[in-house]
């Protein structure tokens, strides 16, 4: 997409085994926010490591601004990429505090002023007065902030964070997250986030890359792979979802919920997936189910639903002023157009 | 003396394995160990069991005349010595060191920071010293009872430590969900806190047990003979040595039978925590009217382990500087030499244990487990064994180091490797791969990220690995009186040719030599415990 961001193409990494990685293609804008979304053990972490340095794979190529810093086992060493790489645990250094973290990797005599460590601190959303603190002193989330700081200190064009906020709880997570992505952007980096929390992933990137079993599935903007997956599984990944077998004839496909608009065309058996938002109840409807239970979560409620005459269960997302009561029998419909996948 | 797994090693070893926590890094599955690391790792475990097999190959030369030497009258009386004194010995340290750890520990008993301290020094003076000041007073401080009293009182640290640093560690939570669960409170006490004490105490227990094995100095001034003892006399009496070989032999099968016993008796209990949040510290147990009995009771302990030798020492050197009865050249020479070797041997320890732990740290295999074991193994062995051992390697293959430092130091690095092996592992795990590639990928090159990153965080460690084996080699006597060169005198070879001939006064500045050279110690291990939060 763009010589200036990070070009990955047909890296392998097997570490003597079957491949971790095979055959990944990836393109990140210059200034971009792309998310690495999927399961624990997909591979995410080693292509994050393979583009910071810390990896020599069987094969494949690693182009950072049009640089090629990896091309099969050939490779830059890590710290002459100018690539930024912040783990799970912030990985601070323990004998050092706040500011000696924070420009570690500034030469000798930038080092000595403090004047480098205020507007890091303040720019990660952080009182200066922690620059004396040692990293145990820190709560988890200022840790991961701490080394946000550290690895921006130096100005990386790319920034690659593996799973940064997963250890915070929630409340610090969106607070993480946020003073994240605004640092990020003022410094215009590009990023690649590992994360396996999809929600995480959607309202972080401006791209998302959901990977199965070292090989992406999908690669796609937040709305493209939610609305539009590729595959039942990244559908699945991605959300709630309702598959039901169906019949599509053109725009149009009969399943359990009666005749349903189709956003692509398509034609005999296929796997219909409908998200709870999508599943409406309203009156009048000739689609019938009843309520056997209700997960009340205040602006919204999911609604278990048994279809009338029929065995198929189905979730329901409704709005928290107009939740029906267990026992209820309701009208449903789902009146956007649903996507499709072949039957196999 | 230390001759042992290792007292440095609890608490960490007591729960097992090593307490690393880190998972194993995926990315590192590929990396071959470095072969140079590996022979080197390999080459110091040959080195370390060789005395080992030195000991077993010259028993089983002696042949025939073997069952004859063995089944004497003599060796059953020293064999039923030695198991008296380990199963009286052993109860009294376990009872004493749990005692004041729970006191000091879980109690609201006023100035634990100074018990802490306090209950710990004992291990700064040597045994035989306490024992040369006691009966230096109380001639009636002999035979089996004497040695009870005085080893008890010398090595009941080894059980406070490792218990009073798991006590320290014991999270509040499994208390109280013991409570929430239907146990009394004496219950969740016996089911919860007793389980997770097991290994400290196996492990404590384990370390007194070897002690009483390797101890010398102590019998011998108390006239009771044990393995140890005998075979020094045999070694002083004649260099023949078949009968020498035998009860060396006979000790080493002592030795793993203990090691072996220790295995089912520590239990598999682990104090990992699962989840997260912070653990909770435990309440501390109210003392209420207790606590002045429980206060003395502690005092009374200080005051026999601690204070009265000190005091006896002091008095006995404050005579003899009065009577100007202290030879300062003798005395400098001795503390010189035994500075010299210490820091050899701690240099020699700390070389000779980084190739294992390296491999252990990095490269967790089965290979590295068995090297760290065999390590071990060697050093659980008595220091008499080993000095044995090596007499007779030097004067069959290699007659020039006979007679040298070299040789002394060489035993010192069998015997005291572990400390540094278990500092250089808690070094290294303090600088985890994730940091080095921390590091590199903030642009800094592998060597300076060794002199700004490494070399902070490990050497305080290998600092202290170094200090507690010249510590331990300061004062060790038995090793020492085999194998230091002819001519050269230690602190604790000088001490004990005075004190053997009850010359209390010459002994004294030797004494308080050593006491103040091995003071330190008390500070490392206290931190062991203060370590545990």
């Amino acid at each position: 997409m763009s010589g200036a961001g990070i070009s990955i193409t047909g890296l392998t990494v097997g570490y003597g085994g079957p491949p971790v990685l095979d055959q990944v293609d990836l393109h990140v804008r210059a200034g971009g926010i792309t998310a690495v979304l999927g399961p624990s053990g997909s591979g995410k972490t080693t292509l994050l490591r393979a583009i910071a340095g810390f990896i020599r794979p069987d094969q494949g190529r690693i182009e950072v601004r049009g640089e090629v810093l990896t091309d099969g086992p050939a490779l830059v060493a890590p710290e002459r990429r100018g690539i930024g790489y912040v783990r799970q645990d912030g990985a601070l250094f323990p004998h050092l505090d706040v500011a000696g973290n924070i420009t570690f990797g500034l030469p000798r005599a930038e080092r000595r002023r403090a004047a480098q460590v205020e507007p890091l601190l303040e720019l990660v959303g952080l009182s200066p007065s922690l620059a004396r603190r040692r990293p145990d002193e820190l709560s988890g989330g200022q840790q991961q902030r701490v080394a946000l700081a550290r690895a921006l200190a130096r100005e990386p064009s790319v920034v690659l964070l593996d799973e940064p906020f997963s250890s915070l709880d929630t409340a610090l997570r969106a607070a993480t997250r946020e003073a994240t992505r605004a640092a990020l952007a003022e410094r215009d980096a590009t990023t690649v986030l590992v994360t396996h929390d999809q929600a995480e992933a959607l309202s972080f990137a401006d791209q998302v890359a959901v990977m199965f079993d070292g090989r992406f599935a999908q690669i796609d903007s937040p709305a493209g792979v939610y609305g539009a997956p590729a595959t039942p599984e990244v559908g699945r990944f991605l959300g709630d979802a309702m598959l039901l077998s169906g019949r599509a004839v053109g725009r149009t496909v009969y399943c359990c919920l009666g005749q349903l608009d189709l956003a692509e065309p398509a034609t005999g058996d296929v796997l219909v997936m409908v998200r709870p938002e999508q599943l409406v109840v309203r009156e009048p409807s000739d689609t019938r189910a009843s309520v056997s239970s209700v997960t009340y979560q205040g602006a919204d409620a999911m609604v278990r639903l048994d279809l009338v005459h029929q065995t198929t269960r189905l979730v329901a997302r409704v709005p928290g002023d107009r939740v029906p009561r267990r026992g209820d029998e309701v009208g449903i419909a789902v009146p956007a157009p649903v996507r499709s996948f072949p039957q196999r | 003396m230390p001759a042992s797994s290792d007292l440095r090693e609890s608490p960490a070893a007591a729960y097992d394995e090593p307490v690393t926590t880190r998972p194993v890094v995926r990315a590192r599955r590929s990396t071959r160990m470095p072969w140079i690391v590996v022979a080197a790792a390999v080459l110091v475990a040959a080195v370390m069991v060789l005395p080992v097999l030195v000991v077993i190959g010259q028993a089983s030369a002696v042949g025939d005349e073997a069952s004859r030497l063995l089944l004497r009258p003599r060796t059953a009386e020293l064999l039923g010595n030695t198991m008296l004194l380990v199963l009286l010995t052993v109860p009294i340290t376990v009872l004493l060191g749990c005692g004041a750890a729970w006191l000091v520990e879980r109690t609201t008993l006023p100035g634990a920071g100074t018990w802490r301290t306090l209950l710990l020094a004992p291990l700064a003076i040597p045994a035989f010293v306490s024992s040369y000041a006691w009966t230096s007073v109380l001639p009636a401080v002999q035979g089996l009872g004497g040695a009870v009293f005085i080893t008890a009182l010398a090595y009941y640290p080894f059980v406070f430590l490792p218990a009073a640093a798991l006590l320290r560690a014991l999270d509040q939570g499994h208390l109280d969900a013991a409570r929430s669960l239907g146990s009394s409170s004496l219950g969740a006490v016996l089911r919860v806190t007793m389980p997770q004490l097991r290994p400290a105490i196996t492990g404590g227990a384990l370390l007194v047990a070897l002690h009483l094995l390797a101890e010398f100095g102590v019998l011998q001034m108390m006239r009771f003979p044990t393995f140890t003892t005998a075979i020094l006399q045999q070694f002083a009496v004649g260099f023949s040595n078949a009968a020498g070989s035998l009860l060396a032999a006979v000790l080493v099968l002592l030795c793993i039978g203990l090691l072996a016993l220790e295995v089912p008796l520590r239990g598999r209990a682990r104090i990992a925590r699962m989840g997260a949040g912070a653990r909770q510290r435990p309440v501390a147990y109210r003392l209420g009217a207790w606590t002045i009995p429980a206060s003395a009771a502690l005092a009374a302990l200080v005051g026999l382990a601690l204070l009265v030798p000190l005091v006896l020492v002091l008095r006995w050197l404050v005579r003899a500087i009065t009577s100007g009865a202290v030879v300062v050249g003798p005395l400098l020479a001795a503390t010189g030499s035994t500075v010299g070797l210490a820091v050899v041997a701690g240099l020699a320890a700390s070389l000779a244990a980084l190739p294992v732990a390296w491999l252990l740290h990095r490269y967790p295999s089965r290979l590295a487990t068995v090297l760290e074991r065999v390590t071990y193994l060697a050093s659980a062995l008595p220091g008499v064994v080993i000095g044995l051992a090596l007499v007779t390697l030097a004067v069959q293959w290699a007659r020039p180091v006979y007679q040298t430092a070299a040789l002394a130091v060489l035993a010192y690095t069998v015997l005291f490797m572990p400390r540094a092996m278990v500092a250089w592992r808690s070094g290294l795990a303090a600088a985890p791969p994730e940091l080095l590639e921390a590091s590199r990928s903030l642009g800094l090159s592998g060597l300076s990220t060794l002199i700004r990153v490494v070399l902070p965080l490990v050497l305080p460690s290998a600092l202290t690995g170094f200090v507690l084996v010249f510590l331990a080699a300061s004062t060790e006597l038995t090793a020492t009186l085999l194998l230091a060169p002819t001519g050269t005198e230690t602190l604790a070879t000088g001490f004990w040719s005075a004190s053997d001939e009850l010359d209390y006064v010459a002994s004294a500045p030797y004494a308080a030599a050593m006491i103040a050279l091995s003071a330190p110690l008390t500070v490392l291990l206290r931190r062991q415990i203060l370590d545990q939060r």
